[in-house]
């Protein structure tokens, strides 16, 4: 028995447990210690994963419980692909937050462990009640975290975030109600073989449970206009909780992937690809929206946060340009935009905090510690950031340009693209002139805050230099994602030699 | 490397900046010959291949040609910043970013595949930025900076897009490809799209008007780099792209329309303008504009020998004004000054300086003998081969000799108020003749412009002759350069062209005086306004959308969700289903009337919460009857004690809020809200409604078939609790744990800030803890826990289990925490909560842990009917213990959260 498939998900689950338990809860330096050694084993396990994804999609049967009357988690190459995505940011988030800002409130770290933990569980479910739980694991850690450190700012984005968040929990109930109710199971694989098979009247009924897991996904993958709670939150969270939640939009994506492509996708009979016409829409407003919002941010924060909600709309776009076929590309830009935003949450909060005065609008103040070092962490993740060359930015847009290939999709696509780079392009380099041109070097001592450890360093470094090597690595990146892609669509109940295996081994187990 | 050499000064910076430059030279020099032969040198590597990206460098004669201007220039312009940047400048930032830009731009003019082009065009603009932002404590430089990035990355977006554009009509990005092909892409409907696109890629980058504006304000950047970036190379990008794809775009109707009128306003424009600048290097920015608009009139005229001129003025204009830069900066670094109303008569304090930027500015003005003249006349004789503007094709070269005569008068400017014109005034420095050194690179740019004017044939007639040929796509016209073509048209256009400028230049009081009437404006600073009044009402706008409100964000919520459901819905035409329907009684009528009663109500009195949370609590006793209603006992029990729960912990909570809510919505809020709710009321019941009608096929029958063979309980939900579906519990317990800590996080944060109780909040009762109360509850105490013990001991077969019996410990122990009080309570029951959740959480995973020594699956469960002696036999299994770990959670949860906000009350109520 393989027991990998569950290590992302028992791993974080046991160190955020133990952190809380006597000998760890009360030694942060032990804390901090677990936590690098468990990040790293989580790199490793996830890196396995994905060399096994390749030879073959792997089911977990929690309790040895058959699909699809038990829970399964699914390891396929879209998941391992994620899980490491997960544990890389993870890695920066937790190595930036080691010198100061796990110090800000109690239970830091096990509630960083709890937040792998469903982002984790989430990414590996085969199940969409069990996805249902996962999104709650994440939903209160996020929210916790969020919140970690206090501050007015902190708890008044904090409680509309867990408001919007718990209406979106209760409509997700709903859906699960009404998919349940029509298709009789919860399993995705069993769902998508089901669903073709649906009467005209309960296609109507599925038809409803599924636009509302869209809008449930997409609230939490921040897609207009569910996207009120993300500038907040994400401009008051603590920097390293800020890029970790650099994933969290992604949850959502993810999600709707599962849902539209692996279940209404193809193999849908009437109701393939039937959101289509609701994704459109959603995908070029958030786009639009968020472009303006980089453009007109006052602050540096604000403008990160813009970003995410336009890569957010970015990666929808993906999976309905081109009839889906644009996944892998969407997946590539998932990677790229994860990384990136993550590495500007973190040179932003180091770019306000070491000026002292002024720390998040741009005027000219008193020059950043370490300006010159900054200065070019944040060149570089902005060139990143807006899509030029060389980082991976540049390829993911223009392979996306790219795929667009019928007239009336581009219409849409490439004004969107092209003019949300625009924005970032206009809104960065006003931040960088701001920041880092406009310095008058004052004659008392700065007043700002501490300067970057080497851990902090590091730590933005990966996430930038992961942004170089995935433009050099594009070609091996898209066609693993291109994998991943294809395995969404094919669910393994589909894929009935597999299933056969799992089953023969469960009723040995049985038996014996 | 500079920037590691600058510790041994300046020398040593430049000197290893000039390495790769020479080291590119020394690559070039050797496959002159062959490449002139027409020989194509390739070097290509896999990148992408999927996708049809590349990379791959090829030096055919157009690129032969650019390279070598690129290095060429490179090299004098690190020459001369040695000597031009101030003595406390190392360089080492300098040359770093000037090695950047030859890079990049060596990238453009070799590429083999047209995204790879793109990718090094836009680090020719990063580039550019920093550099033009090199001294960036000058806010005209921040300003010219921004503005030059915003202009030309526009373009490059654009141009990105045309390029797509190509590659998916060709179905390549490899530029061979793409020419070969160029039937396929004038054929296509998209020919224009890609047309414009391209064009306003090139025209950005190549300062065209109307996107010329940019490049003035670029000379904000030291002069090294505006005579290498912002004159010979870089604004010649947009013009090397026009070259690169003239087999594939020019020809066309369309193609001479943008592109010649688009030259010709941008030359005439620049020209005027050059001669109304008093900055110097303002004025050699207009005429590099205007140079431009004549190179780029010149490929719009679609012949073959414009082209072959356009080419050659290329060559010609890159040497004679970047030597005139390079002269005005020293100029600029032996006075202090470029404003030509004060630099007079430098003749006599600089005579050697003075002779290089005569002829120079002789070369530009179009004067027999240099190079400038040369494609001046090839210019004039193709404009007079016009005729596709039908019968007013006469303007061509009418507007041409216009240009070429306003060329002339402000080169004579140059000379003129520079050199001669009286006595310098109020100079800061002394002037005085440039370091031996610095005056190298202007005098070799200088003697090129005079051998490649006196000697062309012999000196550019091959490199021009390889470019062209690529330009043209391999037929080369004939075409003869000589000083003297005799006494043509052209010749006579030149000399009207000398004259008029003369007089424009002798009439120039009257011109400036016209200008007067003009308000003067700096674009840069019209363009920072428009940003920041864009900016401005962009985030009005947003804020207009997302005003903060919660209930706005709410409303868009449910908004959204009555759309996702009611379009589908509208589809359906009938809801009942044939399922059998079970008659209604009067227990269900009115258990239904009093559920929506006490919802409606508690809309209603919200304002008050105390009132409101009584009957919130009426609508959770209610659903917990209709579960027992529907045999559905595990749920009922479980409601009710949540119910319990919850309502007493929200009235604890109800101390730290205002009794009252003291902000009222809008009536129009009101009736929008009120919509919305009854809407999706009533289409979330049609929902129900239908699905409930309709026949029902799940998986459930495995659940209760199963429960007893394969779980080992008769209680079906438990055992799908704890057994079938035990990973959900697992992550529920997990939920509620962390919700515990992090309520405890918050409590602690409000702790620390101390914030004081609401005056307005509900006070405690005086009596604060009534003795027949303690007493009782006392008592109670054990019972309860006895009773808990039982339900959680009969879960696996009857109603109850780990999460109820949790729950009524943890109601037992809050009326503890009610009858006695926080500080009495804490001190004689020490329990520490956190561990007690995470204990109870390591239960649960222990236990699902266990199953890998049976090398079985996380959770796989055990059950067994041991015979034990004295009691008998009896039922265990595994998932008994991963309930007792749900138990121990549940109770650990409801205390944290409940003694952290007694722990607060108490504390605030000592203040």
């Amino acid at each position: 028995m393989n027991h990998l498939p569950i290590v992302p998900i028992l791993l974080p689950s046991l160190a955020g447990t133990l952190m809380l338990l006597p000998p760890l809860s009360k030694r942060l330096w032990l804390q901090r210690w677990i936590t690098g050694f468990g990040l790293l084993a989580l790199v490793v396990v996830a890196g396995a994963l994905m060399v096994l994804a390749q030879q073959q999609i792997r089911i977990y049967a929690l309790g040895g419980w058959q699909p699809p009357f038990g829970i399964v988690l699914v390891v396929d190459r879209m998941t391992a692909l994620l899980l490491m995505t997960t544990a890389i940011l993870a890695s920066c988030a937790g190595l930036y937050s080691a010198e100061n800002e796990d110090r800000q409130g109690p239970f830091f770290y096990s509630l960083f462990w709890f937040q792998i933990m469903g982002i984790n569980g989430a990414f590996l479910t085969g199940d969409l009640f069990n996805l249902f739980v996962f999104f709650e694991v994440l939903l209160i850690s996020s929210y916790a975290l969020l919140i970690h450190g206090g501050g007015k700012e902190k708890t008044k984005a904090g409680f509309q975030y867990v408001s919007l968040n718990l209406i979106g929990s209760a409509l997700f109930l709903v859906a699960l109600g009404t998919l349940y109710g029509t298709v009789g199971s919860l399993n995705m694989a069993d769902l998508a073989a089901k669903v073709r098979f649906l009467t005209p009247e309960e296609q109507i009924l599925a038809k409803v449970g599924g636009l509302l897991l869209l809008l449930v996904f997409s609230l939490k993958a921040a897609l207009l206009p569910l996207h009120f709670w993300l500038p907040k939150a994400y401009g008051a969270a603590s920097a390293s909780v800020a890029a970790l939640f650099a994933i969290l939009t992604k949850v959502g994506f993810y999600a709707i992937c599962r849902v539209f492509s692996g279940i209404f996708g193809d193999n849908g009979g009437d109701l393939a690809h039937f959101a289509a016409p609701w994704i459109w829409p959603l995908a070029i407003a958030t786009i639009a929206v968020g472009s303006v919002g980089i453009y007109a941010a006052a602050s540096l924060r604000m403008a990160t946060a813009n970003v995410v909600i336009v890569s957010a709309g970015t990666l929808l776009l993906t999976l309905v340009v081109n009839d889906g076929q644009s996944l892998p590309i969407g997946l590539f830009y998932l990677l790229h935009s994860t990384a990136v935003t993550g590495a500007l949450f973190l040179v932003a909060d180091q770019m306000g905090t070491q000026r002292g005065a002024a720390p998040n609008q741009h005027v000219g103040t008193a020059p950043e510690k370490q300006s010159a070092l900054l200065g070019w962490l944040f060149l570089t993740a902005s060139v990143a950031a807006v899509g030029l060359p060389p980082l991976s930015g540049f390829v993911g847009k223009a392979l996306l340009l790219q795929s667009t290939t019928r007239f009336i999709e581009q219409v849409w696509v490439w004004p969107a693209l092209l003019i949300s780079s625009f924005a970032s392009l206009v809104a960065f380099s006003r931040a960088g002139t701001a920041y880092f041109w406009n310095a008058t070097p004052s004659p008392s001592p700065p007043v700002g805050g501490d300067k970057l450890r080497l851990t902090q360093i590091v730590a933005i470094s990966i996430l930038l230099a992961s942004t170089a090597l995935m433009a050099v690595y594009a070609d091996r990146i898209l066609t693993y994602s291109q994998g991943a892609a294809e395995d969404l669509r094919r669910h393994p109940l589909t894929d009935s030699a597999n299933l056969t295996e799992e089953r023969s081994g469960l009723n040995a187990a049985h038996e014996s | 490397m500079p920037r590691l050499t600058e510790r041994w000064g300046r020398s040593a910076s430049a000197a290893a900046a000039a390495l790769l430059p020479a080291a590119v030279l020394a690559i070039l020099l050797p496959r002159v010959s062959a490449v002139l032969a027409g020989q194509v040198y390739r070097l290509e590597a896999n990148w992408i291949p999927s996708h049809g990206m590349n990379f791959g460098f090829q030096l055919d004669g157009l690129s032969l040609l650019f390279s070598t201007l690129i290095v060429g220039i490179g090299l004098l312009v690190i020459l001369y910043a040695r000597y031009y940047l101030p003595e406390r400048d190392k360089g080492g930032r300098f040359y770093a970013y000037l090695l950047f830009f030859m890079a990049a731009m060596l990238g453009v003019v070799l590429s083999t595949n047209l995204l790879q082009l793109w990718f090094f065009w836009e680090l020719t603009s990063v580039s550019s930025f920093l550099l033009i932002g090199y001294w960036h404590h000058r806010s005209d430089a921040r300003r010219g900076a921004r503005m030059a990035l915003t202009m030309t990355g526009a373009g490059g977006l654009a141009l990105l897009g045309g390029f797509v554009l190509i590659g998916q009509t060709v179905g390549s990005y490899d530029i061979g490809q793409v020419l070969s092909n160029g039937h396929l892409i004038q054929s296509s409907g998209r020919y224009h799209a890609i047309l414009i696109l391209v064009l306003l890629g090139a025209f950005t980058k190549s300062a065209q008007f109307p996107f010329h504006f940019w490049l003035p304000h670029a000379m904000a950047a030291p002069t090294p780099v505006s005579a290498y970036l912002h004159s010979a190379t870089m604004v010649k990008a947009g013009l090397f792209l026009l070259a690169r794809l003239y087999p594939i775009l020019a020809g066309t109707a369309s193609w001479f329309l943008i592109v010649s009128i688009t030259g010709m306003l941008t030359m005439l424009i620049g020209a005027y303008q050059a001669l109304l600048k008093h900055d110097l290097k303002g004025l050699l920015a207009y005429s590099t504009i205007s140079h431009l608009g004549l190179i780029t009139l010149l490929f719009g005229m679609g012949s073959a020998l414009a082209a072959v001129a356009a080419v050659f003025h290329i060559i010609n204009h890159a040497t004679f004004k970047a030597s005139l830069f390079m002269a005005a900066g020293i100029i600029d670094h032996e006075t202090g000054s470029r404003d030509m109303r004060k630099l007079n008569g430098l003749w006599k304090h600089m005579p050697i300086t003075a002779t290089l930027a005569m002829v120079a500015a002789a070369a530009m003005a179009g004067v027999p003998l240099l190079n400038g003249f040369l494609s001046k006349e090839m210019f004039f004789a193709e404009t007079l081969d016009q005729s596709t503007l039908g019968s007013i094709s006469w303007m061509i070269p009418v507007f041409a000799t216009i240009g070429a005569a306003f060329s002339v008068a402000y080169s004579l400017r140059f000379i003129h108020d520079v050199f001669f014109n009286g006595e310098p005034v109020n100079l800061p420095r002394k002037p005085h003749e440039p370091p031996r050194y610095m005056r190298v690179p202007v005098e070799i740019l200088v003697a090129l412009c005079l051998i490649i004017g006196i000697l062309p044939e012999y000196t550019a007639g091959k490199v021009l002759a390889g470019a062209s040929t690529v330009v043209l796509g391999g037929q080369l016209p004939t075409y003869h350069l000589h000083i003297w073509h005799g006494l043509n048209t052209p010749f006579v256009m030149s000399v009207i062209a000398m004259f008029a400028g003369g007089a424009i230049y002798y009439g120039r009081g009257r011109i400036f005086k016209l200008q007067t009437f003009f308000p003067a404006r700096d674009e840069s600073r019209l363009f920072d306004d428009a940003m920041r009044k864009g900016q401005h009402f962009f985030r009005t706008l947003l804020d207009h959308f997302d005003n903060g409100s919660m209930q706005r964000a709410v409303f868009w919520l449910l908004f959204v969700a009555l759309v996702f459901m009611m379009v589908p819905l509208m589809e359906l035409d009938m809801t009942i289903g044939l399922r059998p329907q079970i008659p209604v009684d009067f227990v269900m009528i009115s258990g239904a009337t009093l559920l929506c009663v006490s919802s409606v109500a508690t809309v209603i009195w919200h304002h008050q919460r105390l009132l409101a949370i009584l009957l919130l609590s009426v609508v959770g006793l209610v659903v917990a009857i209709v579960f027992a209603l529907f045999s559905a006992p595990d749920l009922a029990l479980t409601q009710l004690s949540v119910e319990v729960v919850t309502i007493v912990l929200l009235l604890l909570s109800l101390h730290f809020l205002p009794k009252r809510i003291r902000n009222f919505s809008s009536p129009t809020i009101i009736i929008r809200d009120a919509s919305l709710a009854v809407l999706i009321g009533g289409v979330v019941g049609t929902i129900t409604f239908a699905l409930l009608t309709q026949p029902f096929d799940t998986i459930s029958g495995f659940f209760t078939e199963n429960a007893k063979s394969l779980g080992g309980g008769t209680n079906v939900v438990n055992v799908i609790l704890v057994d079938f579906r035990g990973f959900d519990t697992y992550g529920e317990i997990s939920v509620l744990a962390i919700a515990a800590i992090g309520i405890t996080a918050l409590i602690d944060g409000i702790h620390q800030a101390k914030i004081p109780s609401d005056p307005n909040a509900l006070g405690w009762a005086i009596d604060k803890h009534p003795m027949m109360l303690s007493v009782i509850s006392q008592a109670m105490l054990p019972l309860a826990i006895v009773v808990s013990v039982y339900i959680f001991l009969r879960g696996h077969n009857l109603p109850g289990g780990g999460f109820i019996a949790g729950l009524i410990t943890a109601i037992a122990m809050i009326q503890q925490y009610v009858a006695q009080g926080y500080t009495w309570l804490a001190a004689r029951m020490p329990l520490n909560y956190p561990s007690m959740v995470a204990g109870g959480l390591l239960t649960a995973a222990m236990t699902g842990l266990g199953a890998f020594l049976w090398r079985q699956p996380f959770l796989k469960s055990w059950h067994g009917h041991p015979h034990l002696p004295l009691i008998g036999e009896i039922e265990l299994a595994s998932a008994m213990v991963f309930d007792l770990g749900v138990y121990l959670t549940v109770v650990g949860a409801c205390m944290m959260i409940l003694s952290r906000l007694g722990r607060l009350s108490s504390s605030s109520e000592a203040r």
